[in-house]
């Protein structure tokens, strides 16, 4: 009976009010703001931890002041102990991983992107998106807690490996309630995701404007599209996990705690649990996470290149399809984590194979940016720029990949800076060279003003160069048998090692200090920055048709219709050499 | 370089319409599988190990399943009462909320008859760390649990809306009514692992 029956509403009203506005938002620009600064918190700390333990590296005795206050007994006197490193080591991966690649190019440009690109008021589920970032929030807080109970943070590294994670504190500092907290505050941040992910689908599959068909959508927004997919089957699997791992620290379950286990000289009260099960459920979880941080970097930097090279790529479409190939393979590569865990050899290579496959796409997308590049007239500014850097990180990351995924070489090669140095170009360092992109390129939208130039190019020449200078080397130092995880280098054949990681360093601290500049202009620019006009970069798609910073409901109250393609560039339009999506100018050739 | 013309464009094709709720428990769907298929692989596992043994499912799970089906029924039936034209000379509005509120009963009556298995179990010894067996008992029954409790908090503000508003959203509705059916037949694969594998 229609009486019985309403349609849905997805809009919400203006508020007014600072707190509402602002703080317990609805609205996804907010949200992604927050999720953005979130972000640019964490990495704060996360960049502090990597400070303090290559420090600690290359001055295993100097005291550095202040650290006591905060680490009793992980640091007595300011001198780092090793269990401490391993402590800085978990949780600046954990900050890193989980707040930082994953919050802002997923969560913090995909909020406030992926509804305007669409021509969406905003997100499916408004409250859920509210929810999803203050979960987060809390998650972040649990996590960081850690920090200030006596036993200090966890020591089991970010992956959490089972037995050593799932005892509790006999196994080490920071395993009783530091481990604790840590799982506590990833499930938190499970849930947030889950409901973020949960709302990008439906927001993309529901809320498109009239003519935006799936193919018109910005690679971008395919990107966090294909990214919050992978994101809602992932962390599906990492809650179970973490449940099963809270229930075996918490409930005495023995779900990973195999029988006989003997540690700190006593017996432990646990039976027939699979260590190598935890493993199993991590990086099922855990392989997939590289895609979800390294996908939106694709699609931002993707976005970003076509509008700087005023040119449409050779293929968007290819790139597209090439991200959903990525997406489908990454559940099925898993085991290339664990190819020394004990795992049958059989199984090794039946990972290996669909890990070499997964390179074929991330090739074609390669070739097809470089591709594009040849013969195109680029805008020389920070954002192209750190979209260029992103691509060369992707590819010098990326290379030693193919070595990796072979298990032969791998045997050598695992557990060393080898390993370090490939995970941190291509999805660490590459993926931040995509958020810096993206942040030069969506601030005078985001803002009203532009970025300072100036400090944009010094900015990307530092890091661009600094990063090269810290993880280039770990190649050669993984390759001479300098294994991770390790405290300190004195004995045996490291210290001729010593200083090569002197200059890693001096390196991360400079590169490290560079980033003030990055953070100066963000602050500077937000306040002082030149008033930017609707569209500063002569962009094709929606966030362009609309005020620079957008009014609450994005469009105004008006419902934008699509006539085109997303990258309608180097053609002979009414206003220049591009077409925007919602003009109603015929192209010929479309 | 191709050009353009200024011109009026081409009529743009049409996106379909909102759904909202209904897209939203779609695919939250797929996210709930994932998690109880981690849960099965954890379970095929860790059976392999030597102290897997073998537990008797309380009878009283049939008879909870036989109400959580009965119930699914009734979620059903409710739907068609509020997607239906109304009869002739009925209490229209009375005859939809008692739908939803015995809907609702037979939820509550479910997990009671979960918490009398848990009970059962407690009384024979069987606790959650006992063996391998009970905790995967008492974790597949407790995560059900919960995500059935959550339907039951979704089917409440249903009847709320419709008691207070004499209306619901439709896809309010039918996403409450997916998600019911779906803890029905989630319901029935965890009693069919119970049965064979604990």
């Amino acid at each position: 009976m229609e009486e019985a029956l309403k349609s849905e509403a997805h809009a919400h009203a203006p508020v007014e009010g600072f707190l509402w506005k602002y703080v317990f938002s609805l609205d996804h620009k907010v949200i992604g703001k927050q999720y953005y600064a979130l972000a640019l918190v964490a990495v704060f700390v996360g960049m502090v931890l990597s400070w303090l333990m290559r420090f600690h590296l290359v001055w295993p005795n100097a005291k550095i002041p202040g650290l006591e206050l905060i680490a009793k007994t992980g640091a007595p006197g300011g001198i780092i102990t090793p269990e401490y490193y391993l402590s800085l080591l978990t949780m600046h991966g954990t900050l890193m991983v989980f707040f930082v690649l994953t919050n802002a190019p997923f969560a913090g440009f995909g909020n406030y992107f992926l509804p305007i690109q669409i021509g969406a008021e905003d997100m499916a589920f408004p409250r859920f998106n509210m929810m999803s970032f203050w979960t987060t929030l809390v998650a972040f807080v649990v996590l960081l807690a850690a920090f200030f109970i006596p036993d200090g943070p966890p020591i089991s590294g970010w992956t959490a490996y089972a037995p050593l994670s799932a005892i509790g504190k006999d196994a080490g500092p920071g395993l009783g309630w530091g481990q604790n907290l840590w799982v506590i505050a990833i499930g938190i941040f499970c849930i947030g995701q889950l409901l973020g992910s949960l709302n990008f689908i439906a927001t993309t599959l529901d809320l498109r404007a009239k003519g935006m068909t799936l193919m018109r959508m910005p690679i971008s927004t395919w990107a966090w599209f294909i990214t919050s997919s992978i994101g809602l089957l992932a962390f599906a699997v990492l809650l179970p996990a973490c449940v099963l791992l809270l229930l075996d620290r918490m409930a005495g379950t023995s779900f990973f705690i195999p029988s006989g286990l003997v540690v700190s000289d006593r017996l432990q009260n646990h039976a027939g649990g699979s260590p190598l099960l935890w493993q199993h459920l991590f990086w099922f979880f855990g392989h997939p996470e590289v895609y979800i941080a390294i996908l939106p970097a694709v699609g931002i930097v993707s976005h970003v290149l076509t509008n700087s090279l005023r040119k449409p790529l050779l293929s968007a479409k290819v790139i597209i399809y090439s991200m959903m190939s990525i997406g489908f393979l990454s559940w099925m590569v898993w085991g290339h984590h664990m190819f020394v865990s004990g795992m049958n050899p059989f199984s090794s290579l039946l990972f290996s194979f669909p890990t070499l496959t997964i390179t074929i796409p991330a090739t074609i997308i390669t070739l097809i940016w470089l591709g594009s590049l040849y013969g195109a007239n680029i805008q020389i500014n920070s954002a192209s720029f750190f979209a260029l850097g992103f691509i060369s990180m992707f590819v010098s990351g990326g290379v030693s990949g193919f070595f990796l995924a072979q298990p032969s070489i791998d045997i050598y090669l695992h557990a060393t800076y080898f390993v370090v140095g490939h995970f941190h170009m291509v999805m660490g360092v590459a993926a931040i060279f995509a958020i810096f992109s993206g942040t030069y390129f969506w601030f005078p939208k985001m803002t009203g003003r532009m970025m300072n130039e100036t400090l944009g190019m010094l900015h990307f020449w530092i890091t661009f160069v600094g990063t090269y200078c810290i993880f280039m080397p770990f190649h050669y130092l993984g390759l001479v048998g300098n294994v991770r995880r390790y405290a300190s280098f004195v004995d045996d054949f490291m210290p001729t090692l010593m200083p090569l990681h002197k200059f890693i360093t001096i390196a991360a601290l400079t590169t490290g200090a560079a980033q003030f500049i990055f953070f100066f202009n963000l602050i500077h620019s937000r306040f002082r920055g030149k008033p930017a006009s609707a569209n500063p970069w002569r962009g094709t798609s929606l966030e362009w048709s609309v005020p620079s910073p957008p009014p609450w409901n994005n469009f105004g109250g008006e419902h934008p219709v699509v006539y085109h393609d997303p990258y309608q560039y180097g053609l002979k339009g009414s206003t220049g050499d591009f077409v925007m999506q919602t003009s109603p100018e015929q192209i010929l050739n479309e | 370089m191709s050009s353009t013309i200024i011109s009026p464009a081409v009529l743009p094709r049409r996106a379909g319409p909102a759904k909202g709720s209904e897209s939203g428990i779609w695919i939250a769907l797929f996210a709930i599988t994932m998690s109880f298929a981690a849960f099965t692989s954890a379970l095929f596992i860790r059976q392999a190990s030597s102290d897997w043994t073998h537990i008797a499912a309380p009878r009283v799970l049939f008879l909870s399943t036989a109400v959580l089906l009965v119930s699914s029924l009734l979620m059903e039936a409710s739907r068609r009462e509020l997607e239906g034209q109304p009869g002739p000379g009925t209490n229209e509005h009375g005859r939809r909320l008692a739908f939803v509120a015995l809907t609702v009963l037979l939820g509550l009556t479910f997990l009671a008859g979960q918490y009398l298995a848990w009970r059962k179990l407690a009384a024979e010894g069987l606790y959650l760390a006992t063996n391998p067996n009970s905790s995967f008992f008492y974790l597949l029954t407790g995560v059900h649990a919960l995500h059935v409790l959550g339907g039951i908090a979704a089917l409440l503000y249903l009847f709320i809306q419709l008691a207070v508003q004499k209306s619901v959203r439709r896809n309010l509705l039918r996403g409450v009514v997916v998600y019911w059916h779906f803890m029905a037949a989630l319901w029935l694969y965890l009693l069919v692992v119970i049965c064979v594998r604990l």
